[in-house]
């Protein structure tokens, strides 16, 4: 094996050891600037002498880097000139110890990578694993309704806690509390079905864990009932007030063709204008059944992705309505014996059942030889899930396209030029994870 | 309209009297799999062929990983397209007609490098820079080819086949031995 030595600094390096080129591409999408937008550039002092700026480090363990983001930030004064994302130091190989999982197994790992919104991990995992197995037409309707109201709960449950860390963020602490308490009504529920909180291992290949336990429809129309009128209060809160507009308005802004250039995707690419829902352009489960609307925003700042993610809350209360009353009868897992487990009350009764279920759990099932890429939307953007399979019973390789990873590169486009107190509202209106980041 | 789905019909049937015209797209062989559009491009195309597929629509590059194939050297690729020890698969997508095209490059273990997607999708840069750091692929002409995940002064690349889990050891402080 030839080792390859490190070829450079994962640091932000000095101006003088760069040349005019390499700065402007550490700019990144520069490059791809309108001219307008390039002249633009010329208002900010470009290339000043080194003495005049100064390179501080944001975090690893700052309160608002949402978890172990470290950014490193050139400075002249209070602006912005170049910042740096360093990451890493979350990582825990999570794509090499799904490499080492069963297909059953492998929910529990990547559960665990964007831990605010683990059943769309689940989810995009059990889909790809699905379409290599060739099952994924044979999902049954209840199974599929299922897995659409985890997802919107859950979806909600992020954009709870985003509510929660943004205003936290802010200044606005007690908003913290509230989004908290809103975030812990869904956490209930999902305590409830899956029997955990966060991390649930729920949605699986060929179906769920279990079926929706008895009351469960009055428990969501319990969290239904319950949020609208405290997201009317976030609108008193937040919403209308001259402060909380003037800390988000204008900043961090992008623009589409930079958005796109980046692969930002959610509700920061939603935030410049542009209508691309996975949900809507390539419908998955029976999202094509249902009636929503995709928030869009028009000037791509920090307080367009709030106000996104916001409406998004009220967008995914309407799809949940909708499951509510269309949520079918019927079996909640494919009944294949090679995928998934017998019923618990055959294995009481069957031979072949006890062994079928001997050996799932303990061998996993064999997936076909191939390779496949789903992707869903997740609520901070396109999650896709990339298996190669060898036809035995772990992925050969086990790929997450994590939203947050991406996303994470616009930091530097949206602080350029700003000051460095509004870097905060910035990291936060990305809203990455950190899990999901490192991986 | 009602006369095409017979003319093509027609043709098809011609091809496959000609016998193997394997399908292609700007002369790299197309192959589906599970229903998804694959690309095998050859390497010294690479960013030829990302360039003409960006001019087609597909404008946004939304995943960039690799494979590393070293168990599977005989596994089932088009005719044309020699197996190597590395594969650096790109996902392409198209927003505006909602389609996606999945690029595969072989790349060989001796010179393990590809030209970088940077100057054409600027958000690849962190992901070249993880396939870099996992798989030690390097991408020429990257402007920050540094590990992204692991620490700077790591030895050997994690995602590689050849390097098992469990060989760093772990100190557990404070367990009873």
């Amino acid at each position: 094996m030839t080792m390859i030595a490190d070829e450079g600094a994962q640091e932000l390096r000095p101006r003088s050891e760069l040349t005019a080129r390499e700065l402007l591409r550490e700019v990144g999408s520069v490059l791809r600037l309108s001219e307008a937008d390039a002249a633009k550039l010329g208002d900010l002092p470009e290339d000043p002498d080194e003495d005049q700026t100064m390179v501080i480090n944001m975090g690893p363990s700052h309160p608002s880097t949402h978890g172990v983001l470290r950014l490193m930030l050139e400075l002249q004064g209070e602006t912005v000139l170049r910042c740096k994302p360093i990451i890493g130091y979350l990582h825990t190989g999570m794509e090499k110890t799904g490499e080492q999982l069963t297909f059953m197994q492998g929910g529990t790992n990547v559960t665990r990578m964007d831990y605010a919104s683990p059943l769309n991990n689940e989810l995009v995992f059990s889909m790809a694993t699905e379409k290599l197995l060739g099952i994924d037409g044979d999902i049954p309707e209840r199974a599929q309704w299922m897995r659409m109201l985890l997802s919107e709960l859950n979806r909600m449950s992020s954009h709870l806690l985003f509510m929660a860390t943004n205003g936290m963020d802010l200044g606005a602490v007690s908003m913290m509390i509230y989004g908290w308490r809103e975030r812990e009504e869904v956490l209930r529920f999902f305590q409830k079905v899956t029997g955990l909180r966060m991390n649930h291992n729920f949605v699986r290949p060929g179906g769920l864990a279990a079926d929706l336990p008895p009351g469960w429809r009055d428990d969501v129309l319990r969290i239904l009932d319950l949020l609208p009128e405290r997201l009317e209060e976030y609108d008193i809160l937040m919403t209308g007030q001259p402060l909380w507009r003037e800390r988000l308005q204008g900043v961090g802004v992008i623009t589409p063709s930079e958005a796109l250039a980046l692969g930002a995707t959610g509700p920061i690419l939603r935030s410049t204008g542009v209508e691309w829902d996975l949900r809507r352009h390539d419908p998955y489960l029976r999202y094509d059944e249902v009636e929503f609307d995709i928030i869009v925003g028009s000037y791509g700042d920090a307080f367009d992705r709030y106000a996104i993610r916001l409406n998004e809350i009220r967008e995914s209360m309407r799809i949940v309505h909708q499951i509510l009353d269309r949520m079918p009868e019927g079996d909640y897992r494919i009944q294949d014996k090679k995928v998934t487990p017998p019923p618990r009350a055959r294995i009481d009764e069957s031979m072949e059942a006890l062994i079928h279920h001997f050996k799932i759990f303990t061998e996993g099932f064999k997936v076909p030889e191939g390779e496949v890429y789903v992707a869903i939307e997740s609520p901070r953007g396109e999650i896709g899930c990339y298996i190669a399979s060898d036809g035995s019973p772990t992925p050969y390789r086990m790929h997450v396209r994590a939203p947050s990873f991406v996303n994470i590169q616009c930091l530097p486009h949206m602080m350029r030029g700003g000051l460095v107190a509004d870097a905060v509202a910035v990291i936060s209106s990305v809203d990455p994870v950190l899990g999901e980041v490192d991986r | 309209m009602t006369d095409t789905p017979e003319e093509q019909s027609e043709d098809f049937s011609e091809e496959v009297e000609a016998e193997v015209p394997e399908p292609e797209m700007f002369g790299c062989p197309m192959t589906e799999s599970r229903g998804q559009l694959v690309l095998h491009v050859a390497r010294d195309r690479y960013l030829d062929v990302a360039k003409q597929l960006a001019d087609e629509g597909y404008a946004m590059c939304v995943d960039l990983t690799a494979v590393d194939y070293s168990e599977y050297m005989d596994r089932s690729l088009p005719a044309s397209v020699t197996p190597e020890r590395f594969e650096v698969v790109v996902n392409l997508l198209d927003i505006t007609h909602t389609r996606r095209i999945r690029l595969r490059t072989q790349v060989p273990e001796t010179d393990a490098t590809v030209p970088t997607l940077f100057d054409l999708h600027p958000g690849t840069e962190a992901m070249e820079r993880e396939v870099f750091d996992m798989f030690g692929i390097s991408f020429d002409g990257h402007p920050d080819p540094s590990r992204i995940l692991m620490p700077e002064d790591w030895n050997g690349y994690p995602l590689r086949k050849d390097f098992q889990v469990g060989t760093i050891p772990v100190q557990f402080k404070g367990a009873a031995s």
